[in-house]
């Protein structure tokens, strides 16, 4: 693997290769000495063109316990808000040495110009970039449900027909896209559920079906896993839907819908979680939820990314 | 053309003998941690577990075998494509106070020996560690020796040994081609 872009390019087998390193790295999670030799010499660089707390921290210190150097920069105090362009700043990453970066940016495929270009050499993972994917968060969520689902003998194993229910602002969502393709390529089947407005054109499309009544989606599918996603009220430009409450109520996990759950149903957040809005808090807090573990399995999985991508012989330029 | 320079029987009797060395040395089964290196290190470390439960009433082999993967501590990860580790398993009773011995298949640079050692260092502080491996082939780059060898095989750098057990190959010897 050279670059992580999307979900959509994962092959089967490369999948669950990466969950199953991941599992390797969460074991080291669990030991005193946190930390492994492997990339030690090699420098990760940050690159967050848009504000992010637990994805950039997360790659740190998934960089960090692989002995990696890590550069953190953010556009913010930078030279990038003096006007300088994403071919100026890879360029100057690329005379720094820079072997791999982790780009998160508001226009969606900037990580892929980055790839594509002959302006670094370095792998490039995508931390998230508009409203097209977030690969890695994708790629933990379906960590966190395999080890729920199938415990210690998750290894080798796929998500084959795992039933899915996503809820939430698909329109603005890269989490749901990563998801979607990735679900669809580990086998299982997937449901979006959201406000008829924030649906993309072009979801009709995809391998998944779309509902817009949350509680008939519930007791049609009987989910294995429900997944709650933000209302991104910094994407919400126009009236998606008439205020919040009534939001809450059409399409909020509140505490009724969570006790009509299945109770092995999992509950899974990307976080940050705006409770009593899209999930209330005792089904946050529930012993159903993942959300803490999420960001656990999170570390794990961008351990996994970064020595896929950095550790081995560098692959030709393809 | 391969040769086969161990047979079933080669490979079970030096496992045995191997097997009372290391009771010998450490007298007894008390304390000891035996560690196998991915993929047949392992497979081996099993076999030394299950002949020391058998010679050592009371023994439990079960709780004191486990597997040790080395992948993120080598030292040529950069001149190979991307290796897939495998899972590293402690015995519960972890390695601390204990006397670990390393089991290996092939013991050939060193090398792998030298990332074991720093991979035990994160896990914890054993006593003593102790290395067996069921082929010295020699040809040294680091200064590590053997202290329990099944067999010892001269060879020059230009041949290869295969080791196959039964379990993951579908014949059970130790060959030399070249």
């Amino acid at each position: 693997m050279r670059h992580l872009l999307s979900t959509r390019d994962l092959r089967r087998d490369e999948a669950v290769r990466i969950l199953d390193i991941a599992e390797d790295m969460a074991d080291v999670q669990n030991r005193e000495v946190k930390k492994l030799p492997t990339l030690r010499g090699k420098t990760v660089v940050n690159l967050f063109f848009e504000d992010s707390t637990r994805t950039r921290i997360s790659f740190e210190a998934a960089a960090k316990r692989l002995s990696a150097d890590v550069i953190n920069f953010s556009a913010k105090g930078s030279s990038v808000s003096k006007g300088e362009s994403l071919k100026d700043t890879a360029q100057t990453l690329a005379a720094m040495g820079a072997d791999g970066v982790v780009i998160r940016h508001h226009a969606s495929g900037a990580p892929q110009v980055l790839a594509q270009s002959d302006w670094i050499d370095a792998g490039v993972v995508n931390a998230g970039d508009g409203t097209h994917e977030h690969p890695t968060q994708a790629l933990l969520d379906a960590f966190t449900m395999r080890r729920r689902l199938h415990g210690t003998a998750s290894r080798g194993r796929a998500l084959d027909g795992v039933r899915v229910v996503i809820v939430g602002d698909i329109l603005h969502s890269r989490v749901a896209r990563s998801n979607l393709w990735l679900l669809e390529t580990l086998g299982a089947e997937l449901t979006f559920v959201a406000p008829a407005t924030l649906v993309p054109v072009g979801a009709e499309t995809w391998p998944a079906s779309v509902g817009f009544d949350l509680d008939a989606a519930l007791a049609e599918v009987r989910p294995d896993v429900l997944m709650m996603l933000r209302i991104q009220s910094e994407r919400m430009h126009a009236a998606y839907f008439p205020n919040a409450r009534e939001y809450a109520r059409q399409w909020g996990l509140d505490d009724e819908r969570m006790a009509a759950l299945r109770p092995d149903t999992i509950v899974m957040h990307p976080g940050p979680m705006n409770r009593g809005l899209e999930i209330s808090s005792g089904a946050a807090d529930s012993a159903q939820s993942t959300v803490l573990e999420q960001v656990a399995n999170g570390v794990s999985i961008r351990m996994a990314v970064l020595y896929l991508l950095l550790s081995g012989e560098r692959e030709a330029l393809s | 053309m391969a040769r086969t320079v161990l047979q079933q029987a080669d490979i079970a009797r030096a496992l045995t003998r191997v097997s009372h060395e290391i009771l010998e040395s450490n007298r007894g089964a008390d304390d000891l941690v035996i560690l196998g290196i991915p993929t047949r290190g392992v497979l081996l470390a099993e076999r030394i577990g299950e002949l020391i439960g058998g010679i050592e009433p009371g023994s439990d082999p079960a709780g004191m075998v486990g597997a040790l993967d080395i992948t993120m501590y080598r030292d040529d990860l950069a001149k190979h494509p991307t290796r897939t580790p495998q899972p590293t398993q402690v015995p519960r009773q972890g390695i601390d106070g204990k006397t670990v011995v390393l089991v290996d298949d092939v013991l050939y640079s060193g090398r792998t020996i030298r990332a074991a050692l720093d991979a035990l260092n994160d896990l914890g502080r054993p006593r003593a560690v102790r290395l067996a491996v069921l082929v010295d082939r020699g040809h040294r780059d680091l200064p590590i020796r053997a202290d329990f060898v099944g067999k010892n095989l001269p060879t020059s750098r230009a041949e290869r040994i295969n080791v196959r057990l039964s379990g993951l190959d579908a014949t059970e010897e130790v060959t030399i081609e070249g």
